[in-house]
């Protein structure tokens, strides 16, 4: 029975408004009071019905809700004759709450938009090596499933035969299809534009890409603030707070007219839903724009940011080094050359990959004893000999001897902005590689954009040595610039920083960086879409896109103080419908419903600005300047 | 053990969910901690011992305050 009223309040809602205009009808139209007052009278009972309802609901499981004083105040006028008032607040309050209901889900569509591109059917193949369409939950790991041209990749997995394009919007954000063949990795949610390709599931339902990014989202939604778990603590204080108010007015002066009033007049509404309205809005428009924002706290912390750490490669450069210049001491180069190719060879680091790409085929060599001597660089041995390949500090652990020549080599390519790698066989200096590697096109106008929005500091902390550094804090007219620094000599500094009270971020790729991610107050993580980084960090730019740092800043900002809109809205309302209540003769309960209806009406709509919101002049000025950007690096 | 995501109709008002949390936490069989109601998304999460409950109980539990279930959805915990 009270699953059936409460799913009928619709309905409901429409018969007493048609009661409540037969009844003003009558009474102003024919002057039948009688039917006016029924009408009214009927209108308030089923109107007030599923109120009733749900305030019992509520009771038992012992919370004080909104239904509730309304509940007695409809009750109250009710019993003081007061039909008009009754009716029209419980009509006023049911048609609010359906208005209620429209509108949120308005503020929740970016986020709709993102579910409803998880897969729903796979083409699974089966024992007898057909091909059946299934429901994607059955799909286990390891399942071979078919794609077909134009339809979506269902699981996470390995290409195993077949070729084709596949567009990764859902995933990267970036809709420029993407190659894939044979051992290519496919996520879930993405969409095959042409070709036909077999895959093996490694991944699927919630385990998958698309899955975790659509159950961080959901969560981060509801995820609650300071600000916001105050407001839910004086919410459920503050309504059992009115009621009590409601009793000592009625007490006091025995006139349950004004007591019920002030029930009325009290109600909490805008306020419990303010700060959620601005905050699932917010981090709807993120999600749609390649930003995945962690909750409301992020949102707060990252809008009061003052100062910003950037990583350097991968983050500020391409992060693709080049052996930019070579200088080589001593003889049997070719020999050397091999040893380095060979201790490269075993190692993961970016300079490693530049350098066998530089030098290319060549003889390899067993190597033994490898050790990786963080921050330095590697030690090993090749036929009985000792390797050393690194930076300076770990020629001079290896205590080799740098003479004038090297010495002023060294300083020379430092200047140009390259990292060094210096290789020592026994002791010896024979190498000297200057890398270097080309800042991304477009950072420097988007670190103006964030000076602009009210970032105090933007500084590159990196393990390169100063000169590299320095060379890419001045084209990119960074505040500071902080080289040679190992991992935990970044996570001490950002410490330091913050204990001169500054609020920090850092934007890093979320790999050898995840002390400074975890540490600062907000951790923003360059993802590929596919790695732990949206795990670890607070804030991730989806398919490593730079370009969305100043929206991600420009938005938490606009959300930020959406809150604080919200949350003025609310309390103003209930304090001016009080004070007038105190001060004025015209106000009273129907008023006061409609004023609490609009006013939540007033914070929802205006919390879904956010859904449209859009760094001033962004797209246009982002394009044009990487224009010029690319051409003033071609000439 | 088991893990039920329940998808129900739109939530509108922030303290259905307390009423929703505790109608749930008050389930014999129903894991106490692991039960969150996620307000935007409209959705419940549990745990919950296939024992002592089913699905159908929780389904219905919820669906007696007033808040329709739209699908559910269990794996193993």
């Amino acid at each position: 029975m009270q699953r059936i009223i409460l799913a009928k309040k619709n309905k409901i809602t429409l018969i007493s408004a048609l009661l409540i205009a037969l009844g003003f009808f009558a009474h102003f139209g024919l002057g039948n009071l009688f039917i006016f007052n029924w009408s009214l009278i009927t209108a308030s009972i089923i109107g007030g019905t599923p109120i009733a309802i749900q305030a019992y609901q509520a009771l038992k499981v012992k919370v004080v809700s909104i239904d509730v004083l309304v509940t007695i105040a409809v009750v109250g006028a009710l019993l003081i004759q007061n039909y008009e008032e009754s009716a029209i607040v419980t009509f006023l309050f049911l048609f609010g709450a359906y208005l209620e209901r429209r509108t949120l889900n308005k503020t929740r569509s970016a986020i709709k938009e993102l579910t409803e591109l998880a897969p729903e059917r796979a083409q699974k193949q089966l024992e007898n090596g057909e091909f059946e369409e299934v429901d994607v939950d059955d799909v286990e790991e390891g399942d071979i499933l078919l794609v077909k041209t134009g339809a979506k990749v269902p699981v996470d997995g390995i290409v195993m035969t077949g070729e084709g394009h596949i567009n990764e919007a859902s995933i990267t954000g970036e809709s420029v299809p993407v190659s894939k063949a044979n051992g290519s990795e496919v996520f879930a949610g993405t969409i095959l534009e042409n070709g036909t390709i077999k895959i093996q599931a490694n991944r699927v339902g919630e385990d998958t890409t698309f899955g975790r990014i659509i159950e961080l989202v959901e969560e981060a939604q509801d995820s609650k603030s300071a600000a916001e778990r105050f407001i839910d603590r004086f919410s459920k204080y503050y309504t059992p707070a009115v009621l009590v108010l409601g009793i000592i007015v009625w007490l006091f002066t025995t006139n349950v007219e004004l007591a019920i009033t002030v029930l009325v007049l009290g109600c909490p509404g805008a306020l419990v839903i303010g700060v959620p309205v601005s905050n699932v809005s917010g981090i709807g428009n993120g999600a749609r724009n390649g930003v995945l924002l962690k909750g409301s706290e992020v949102i707060n912390d990252f809008s009061k940011v003052d100062t910003i750490f950037f990583d350097k490669t991968g983050t500020l450069t391409v992060g693709n080094p080049e052996v930019a210049e070579m200088e080589f001491y001593g003889t049997d180069k070719k020999e050397v050359l091999g040893y380095l190719a060979s201790v490269e060879r075993e190692s993961d680091h970016p300079l490693a990959k530049a350098v066998i790409e530089y030098i290319g085929i060549t003889n390899f060599f067993t190597v033994g004893e490898t050790e990786v001597i963080k921050g330095g660089g590697v030690t090993a041995q090749i036929n009985g000999r000792r390797i050393a390949v690194g930076n300076v500090a770990l020629m001079e652990k290896e205590n080799v001897v740098l003479n004038e020549k090297s010495r002023e080599d060294i300083e020379s390519f430092e200047h140009n902005g390259n990292s060094l790698v210096l290789t020592a066989v026994d002791g010896e200096l024979k190498v000297l590689m200057g890398i270097r590697d080309r800042v991304r096109p477009g950072v420097k106008q988007d670190l103006q954009k964030l000076k602009k929005l009210g970032v105090k500091n933007l500084v590159v902390l990196s393990g390169d040595n100063q000169g590299t550094v320095d060379v890419v804090a001045r084209e990119l007219e960074l505040t500071k610039a902080h080289g040679h620094m190992l991992p935990e000599d970044k996570s001490a500094y950002i410490e330091k920083v913050q204990a001169e009270g500054q609020t920090v971020a850092f934007v890093g790729d979320g790999v050898n960086d995840s002390p400074s991610l975890a540490l600062a107050d907000i951790g923003i993580a360059m993802g590929s879409g596919t790695d732990v980084a949206i795990e670890t960090s607070d804030v991730v730019l989806m398919n490593a896109d730079f370009s969305r740092l100043p929206h991600a800043l420009g938005l938490t900002k606009s959300t930020a103080r959406n809150m604080k809109q919200n949350i003025i809205i609310a309390v103003g309302v209930v304090l001016i419908l009080l004070a007038s209540l105190l001060f004025s003769e015209w106000m009273n309960m129907s008023i006061g419903m409609l004023v609490h209806e609009a006013s939540i009406l007033v914070v929802i709509l205006n919390g879904m600005r956010l859904l449209r919101y859009r760094l001033k002049g962004s797209k246009h000025d982002t394009i044009a300047s990487r224009g010029n950007d690319k051409e003033s690096k071609a000439t | 053990m088991q893990k039920a995501t329940i998808q129900l109709e739109t939530l509108s008002c922030p303290s259905c969910l307390q009423k929703i949390e505790n109608a749930v936490k008050g389930l014999d069989g129903v894991e106490k901690d692991s039960v969150t109601v996620l307000f935007n998304s409209s959705k419940v999460r549990a745990n919950f011992d296939s024992e002592s409950i089913t699905i159908k109980d929780i389904e219905n539990a919820i669906g007696d305050l007033g808040y329709p279930v739209i699908k559910s959805k269990v794996t193993s915990a």
